[in-house]
């Protein structure tokens, strides 16, 4: 996974509330068994619209997302953060997130920043013309006009992001502990272990 | 003495390994569920890292969204192939990938195949009080019997794969309490529908939501599963039922739940998951059942519900701004003008099935509605798609689809079908859908689709109407 600091660049001012993953990448894309090439697919049926946010070239290339309230619901597809990042996009910024879609965007080294919606409304019109700058380290957003908008991130996810961590190898340092939760498991609760009649 | 403690609280506090300093905790996973679209970039992953399976004899693995519904043998009794070559490849990589690693699987034409969850309980393989994963998002139904199940990505199906667990904030505790009881016609799927559209898509995000109360307490397993399922429409990204003697009922016997004196342990242990008195959840959403009526989705988000009996919101009624937008976006994209009567819309298919709505007791109800009558001639397309093979089996016993075919309805064979348009079964677009999936999302079920989400007596109702119905209007 790629680390992410500092983001700087245009932002695409998508603002749609509850924004789903069905929209982010259509099913007929996910029959596919590799990561890859998942743009070609992102936001199918609003780029259907010739003129739409995406394909205006000021935002080709855009490392910036602004979305509304509930971004990422839905389906736990994966394929979304995928998209996401095949078409270039490092932050989403939005009032609130699917705790799924959230999940699945910072273990793709993508930063959803949370914002009132009022700071969303004035990055919104800021990006209408001008670029903006996310710094994860200071956990700010800023812009060329003196906005400057803090947001929270979770610790864990801050370090995996910052360091571009793979969480497997975290929790296989737990192996130990895994392995004594599992002795212990199957001392209490020996019906756990699935039955088979066959 | 301890704490009193929800439900949640206490099948967490069960499953810590390893807690963090920063609240952090490792989440020991009982059982993972694992089928075609989301699992072949995991173990693409682990091959590349030179990983193994930790506990294959935790997972379970079925093909179920890519699979056409239509006879999967031909008349020599040989399996047909898929016709579509990047679903043939992905259902061919779960096929090698599961052996590979040790992994119990159920293969496409196997009699117990089915959507991944009506299967897991149907095996017993879900079961009270444990965690249970899958890469859908769906995963939240088996709350219905009271395990802590929800959907995960593929990089969390891949640390499942690799860890048997996974990295967790705790979640705060939602109560949604439904009391009273629910009046004819209205079912479990009507009391999710009313759910999300009283707490909204984005209601339950950052919670897991236990469903209390005496309207609950009085749904089938079946329900139960119905109600759980939609928990994520809520935003929730788990849903909770209590296990109790209903819970035990239907597990007891099923091939993977535990046997003899086992199960009496298993049983004992259950009945000490309840909420304790005096535990508190962090929100509490109280609805009276006598308010919820046959239900039916208008827009494209779920929480877009009103009754059966209601029109089309005009979207300057809404308080919130972006709502307003997204409901003038919505309406346009359905092609609906507000004030229309619900009962107006006429429909061109019907979809009864997917994980919300295809077990046994919502073939039984979509029947009832079907029995004598015959679908309206501007219903074009109207399928009906058990759950799994078991269910397809017992409806059949109980001559359920020949009511369905002498109706002019299509019998088919179990699998994900038109919830999500992965699969040959979609609804054209401009067209609109009776259905009783869990998505009203736009182009869920096809570019251009038109979805209204309703139950399966409603949805029968609608195919014997040519239009939305209240189902009320045709039971006896």
């Amino acid at each position: 996974m790629t680390p992410l600091e500092k983001v700087e660049g245009r932002a695409i001012p998508l603002g749609l509330k509850n924004v789903d993953t069905d929209v982010i990448i259509p099913a007929h894309w996910l029959k596919t068994t590799s990561r890859e090439g998942m743009g070609r697919g992102a936001f199918e049926s609003l780029r259907a619209d010739p003129d739409n946010l995406f394909d205006r070239p000021e935002n080709k290339g855009a490392p910036i997302l602004i979305a509304g309230d509930n971004f990422g619901c839905g389906s736990s597809r994966e394929h979304a953060a995928w998209a996401l990042g095949d078409l270039g996009i490092r932050v989403v910024i939005a009032p609130s997130y699917s705790d799924i879609f959230s999940g699945n965007a910072v273990k793709n080294g993508i930063l959803p920043v949370v914002l009132p919606q009022a700071a969303v409304d004035r990055l919104i019109e800021v990006a209408a013309t001008d670029p903006i700058q996310v710094d994860l380290d200071t956990q700010t957003v800023t812009t060329p006009f003196q906005d400057r908008f803090t947001f929270e991130i979770d610790p864990f996810r801050k370090m995996c992001l910052l360091g571009g961590l793979d969480e497997i190898s975290l929790t296989e340092k737990s192996g130990g502990a895994i392995d004594a939760y599992e002795a212990k498991l199957a001392a209490e609760r020996p019906w756990l272990q699935p039955a088979l009649t066959e | 003495m301890t704490r009193p403690r929800t439900l949640y609280e206490k099948i967490w506090d069960a499953h810590v390994v390893e807690q963090r300093p920063d609240g952090t905790c490792l989440i020991f996973i009982d059982r993972h569920l694992v089928h075609e679209v989301t699992s072949p970039q995991a173990f693409a992953g682990l091959r590349a890292s030179g990983r193994t399976v930790r506990r294959p004899d935790l997972t379970l693995a079925v093909p179920d969204h890519n699979l056409p519904t239509t006879a999967r043998r031909d008349a020599a009794g040989n399996r047909l192939p898929i016709a579509d070559p990047e679903s043939a490849a992905q259902l061919a990589a779960l096929e090698k990938n599961a052996p590979e690693y040790g992994i119990r699987y159920i293969d496409a034409v196997a009699p117990e195949q089915g959507i991944v969850h009506v299967v897991g309980p149907e095996q017993g393989f879900s079961l009270p009080g444990t965690t249970i994963v899958c890469g859908d998002s769906h995963t939240a139904c088996h709350g219905g019997i009271g395990a802590l199940a929800f959907g995960i990505g593929t990089s969390e199906v891949e640390h499942v794969l690799a860890t048997q667990t996974l990295l967790l904030q705790p979640a705060k505790t939602m109560e949604v309490r439904v009391d009273g009881d629910v009046g004819p016609g209205v079912s479990a799927k009507d009391i999710i529908l009313h759910i999300t559209g009283v707490i909204g898509a984005a209601g339950g995000t950052g919670h897991v939501i236990e469903y209390t109360g005496s309207a609950i307490r009085g749904l089938s397993i079946e329900g139960r599963l119905t109600v759980s399922n939609m928990a994520i429409e809520g935003g929730a990204r788990a849903g909770l039922i209590a296990p109790d003697d209903v819970t035990f009922a239907y597990l007891k016997g099923r091939p993977y739940a535990p046997k003899g004196a086992d199960w009496e342990a298993a049983v004992a242990y259950w009945r000490s998951l309840a909420t304790d008195p005096g535990a508190s959840y962090d929100k509490t959403v109280v609805i009276d059942a006598a308010d919820i009526a046959p239900s039916v989705t208008w827009g494209t988000s779920p929480e877009d519900v009103v009754p059966i009996t209601g029109i089309v919101p005009d979207p300057a009624s809404f308080a919130d701004p972006s709502k307003q937008a997204a409901a003038a976006k919505s309406l346009a994209y359905m092609g609906l003008e507000p004030g229309t009567r619900m009962q107006d819309v006429a429909i061109e298919n019907i979809f009864i099935g997917s994980c919300t709505n295809s077990r046994i007791e919502d073939m039984r109800a979509a029947a009832a509605v079907i029995k004598g009558r015959k679908k309206a001639d501007n219903v074009r397309w109207a399928i009906v798609v058990p759950g799994s093979g078991l269910v397809k089996a017992q409806a059949e016993a109980e001559g359920l689809d020949r009511i369905f075919i002498d109706a002019g309805l299509e019998w088919r064979e179990p699998g994900c079908s038109a919830c999500l348009a992965m699969n040959p079964d979609k609804v054209p677009a401009g067209e609109r859908c009776a259905s009783t999936s869990n998505r009203n999302f736009v182009g869920r079920q096809g570019p251009g689709s038109r979805t209204h989400l309703v139950s399966p007596a409603m949805a029968a109702a609608a195919a014997v109407t040519g239009k939305l119905t209240d189902v009320r209007e045709l039971m006896g």
